[in-house]
């Protein structure tokens, strides 16, 4: 048995989707890799003195400059000579990299180093509680995005992030979802074996946040995938090369009513509309629809 | 060997000969010809180094903080606005405890934006558990640099260090300077081995969560190793006399002060034009002196205490403020001596050459003049009356 590389114990909620992702990220990774994180949840549950999930080595310095530091490392590395036999990950939540680390992120990818930034999105600052970020859905109810006589929740829509990084002229973008955890392995060994800046955001299932039962966490994360609402895609030199086909969407409702967050919108066919659009672009824009045998 | 040339220039040399693996910079006068010097060399082939062109100050210090505590030397520069960008990282590389170098090429701070020296920007750093050294002229400056890493590095300190020059003055002043060689910084200088480092060899976890429990043990251990590092920087600046023949105290530097009456107190390169009219003072007869505060932090506060308590009349100059209170150096100097028997009858305190303004001879004059019995609070020296008519209303 290879060695545990995210030890179990630390502090992460039940059904945590990050904690899931993290660990399939650092396994898929291997034990050669030096991690920075951001601050947010998985770096408070896994790293609280005086214990630590990580068997790799691995530094947290601030909020946003995860992308900056790992920067460091790597030009520490290639000084050394080591570059070529140890992988650098940079990590943080969906507010870590889209809203206050999206300047450091943006130099890492510009820069050219060989990193791999890994966002785990769960969509709010779940860590100071469940606050609305730039990767926040529309109409998501967050703390800061609350529902009232006015509001829907949260107005403007989720930041393209995957095609921010792409602008980058990056190698490797790609989503992944806590709903398909063996695609997660497989895009992280993928972007280590190319050199360069590689971007994956991982869509991260938050029972706290989202507010659906713990062990509802796969499905739920299933079911953005499967709706089309969060597209599992995959560009290499800036070529859309994988996408996760769906073969029979299914209908948006299916994943908003699994979700506390999105509740209010069941009974709002106008809302609903809305999203449903979301989805159905995203279908559209990616070819995500399987060719089936029962569609002629 | 001894060369003429621009002050940005001669920091350039003395990093080369510390070898950093890693260099970062962002843009910001009066700091650019020193990483642009840097970047020349890095591109010449005459320095191994990873030069790393960030998209800001803040990511500038986090890539030397990733460098460091990978294992690697590195060093960073900056001034004024980039300082304060820094800020964040700047204490959270302190409490990393890593030895990260740094030059602050001292300027204003914004608003209004002024890209002339003070020393508002690394003052206003002062809380941040960086040492902080001031030098006068650039043969200190590169002096400085050197004693920095061999200071920082040191496995009973493992703190970064920022070396504080004039901005303009000094940035942009041509001098002689002595250059070391290869040799002899090889020499003073160990190659950086920290006892800990991201390493895939020796898994650690750097950086985690810690609650209450421990939190102000972090605190304090940061507290008691700048104690230390007012003794190991005389053993230092000792070892340094030994290869490279000059003497520094490293501390504070005491001038004519044996009877003297009147002292000033100052840091930086107002020192040398504090130097000429004590000397003309003397010349006269005056029985006046300057008291060059090298080390901001750790504050050498039993060495200012041995320095002063003779003295009659200290007029302490800031180049900063601490907007609404005493300014920071004067407030300090009061707290040296609060309590003493033996202390000054009054210690004045005085402002000058905010946002470059110009200290004259006659500014130092003029300081000296208002050393008498009446003490000052925060006295702006050299303002114009003229500006001050305006009101708001």
């Amino acid at each position: 048995m290879s060695k545990i590389l995210f030890a179990p114990g630390h502090t992460a909620c039940a059904g945590c989707g990050q904690s899931l992702a993290a660990r399939m990220v650092i396994d898929a990774s291997g034990p050669n890799t030096i991690i920075a994180n951001n601050t947010g949840c998985l770096e408070v549950f896994s790293a609280k003195f005086p214990e630590s999930a990580w068997e790799v080595p691995w530094i947290h310095s601030l909020f946003e400059n995860a992308a900056a530091v790992a920067s460091g490392v790597e030009a520490a590395l290639k000084y050394l000579g080591k570059k070529d036999t140890i992988n650098v990950i940079a990590q943080g939540g969906d507010g870590g990299t889209a809203d206050i680390g999206l300047q450091a992120l943006s130099g890492m990818l510009e820069r050219g180093h060989d990193i791999l930034y890994v966002c785990y999105d769960n969509e709010a600052y779940m860590n100071t509680g469940i606050q609305r970020s730039g990767l926040t859905p529309f109409d998501a109810n967050t703390t800061t995005s609350p529902l009232g006589k006015q509001s829907s929740g949260n107005i403007r829509f989720k930041k393209p992030m995957p095609e921010i990084a792409l602008a980058h002229g990056i190698p490797y973008v790609a989503t992944a979802s806590s709903g398909f955890p063996q695609d997660i392995q497989r895009k992280v060994k993928k972007a280590h074996s190319i050199k360069g800046p590689k971007y994956i955001q991982i869509h991260a299932a938050c029972p706290l946040g989202w507010r659906h039962a713990t062990q509802d966490a796969p499905g739920v994360a299933k079911l953005a995938v499967e709706t089309g609402l969060y597209p599992l895609i995959e560009y290499e030199n800036g070529k859309l090369v994988g996408v996760r086909k769906i073969s029979q969407p299914k209908p948006v409702e299916e994943y908003l009513k699994a979700q506390g967050r999105f509740k209010h919108l069941l009974n709002n066919p106008e809302e609903l509309k809305k999203i449903q659009e979301i989805a159905d672009k995203n279908i559209e824009k990616y070819g995500l629809k399987a060719a089936s045998p029962e569609v002629s | 060997m001894k060369h003429f040339l621009e002050g940005s220039f001669a920091v350039a040399e003395i990093v080369k000969l510390c070898k950093p693996g890693v260099i970062s910079a962002y843009p910001i006068t009066p700091q650019t010809h020193i990483v642009e010097e840097l970047a020349q060399m890095v591109a010449d082939g005459e320095l191994d180094s990873q030069f790393v062109n960030v998209e800001s100050e803040h990511s500038a210090a986090s890539v030397v903080l990733g460098a460091v505590a990978t294992g690697v030397r590195a060093y960073t520069a900056t001034s004024s606005q980039g300082l304060l960008y820094m800020g964040e990282v700047l204490f959270n590389i302190a409490g990393l405890r890593l030895p990260v170098i740094l030059t602050c090429a001292n300027r204003a701070v914004s608003a209004p934006i002024n890209i002339w020296n003070d020393h508002q920007d690394s003052v206003s750093m002062r809380d941040t558990g960086w040492i902080q050294l001031f030098a006068e002229d650039n043969q200190e400056v590169v002096d400085l640099h050197l004693m920095a890493y061999k200071l920082g590095e040191d496995k009973s300190m493992m703190l970064p260090v920022m070396v504080c020059m004039d901005g303009f003055i000094l940035t942009h002043g041509i001098e002689t300077v002595d250059i070391p060689t290869q040799e002899q910084v090889d020499k003073f200088l160990p190659p950086y081995s920290p006892l800990y480092k991201l390493d895939p060899a020796n898994p650690l976890t750097l950086g985690p969560l810690v609650d209450p429990d421990a939190y102000m043990e972090t605190r304090y251990a940061i507290q008691e190793t700048l104690k230390d590092a007012l003794k190991l920087i005389p053993q230092i600046t000792a070892d340094f006399a030994k290869i490279f023949g000059r003497h520094y105290n490293g501390l504070i530097e005491e001038y004519k002060l044996k009877d003297a009456e009147r002292v000033i107190v100052a840091m930086g390169s107002v020192c040398g034009t504090i130097k000429d009219v004590v000397d003309e003072l003397r010349a006269k007869g005056k029985k006046v002196g300057l008291l060059k505060i090298t080390s901001y932090r750790p504050f050498p506060e039993q060495e200012i205490y041995e320095a002063l308590k003779n003295v009659s009349k200290v007029g302490v100059l800031d180049r900063a403020l601490s907007l609404g209170s005493y300014a920071p150096l004067a407030g300090e100097m009061k707290a040296v001596f609060f309590g003493k028997k033996k202390k000054p009858q009054i210690i004045s305190s005085f402002v000058a050459g905010l946002g470059g303004r110009d200290i004259t001879k006659n500014s130092i004059k003029e300081i000296f003049r208002l050393l008498t019995t009446k003490e000052k609070a925060c006295e702006f020296i050299d303002l114009k009356p003229e500006l001050l008519k305006e009101k708001y209303e």
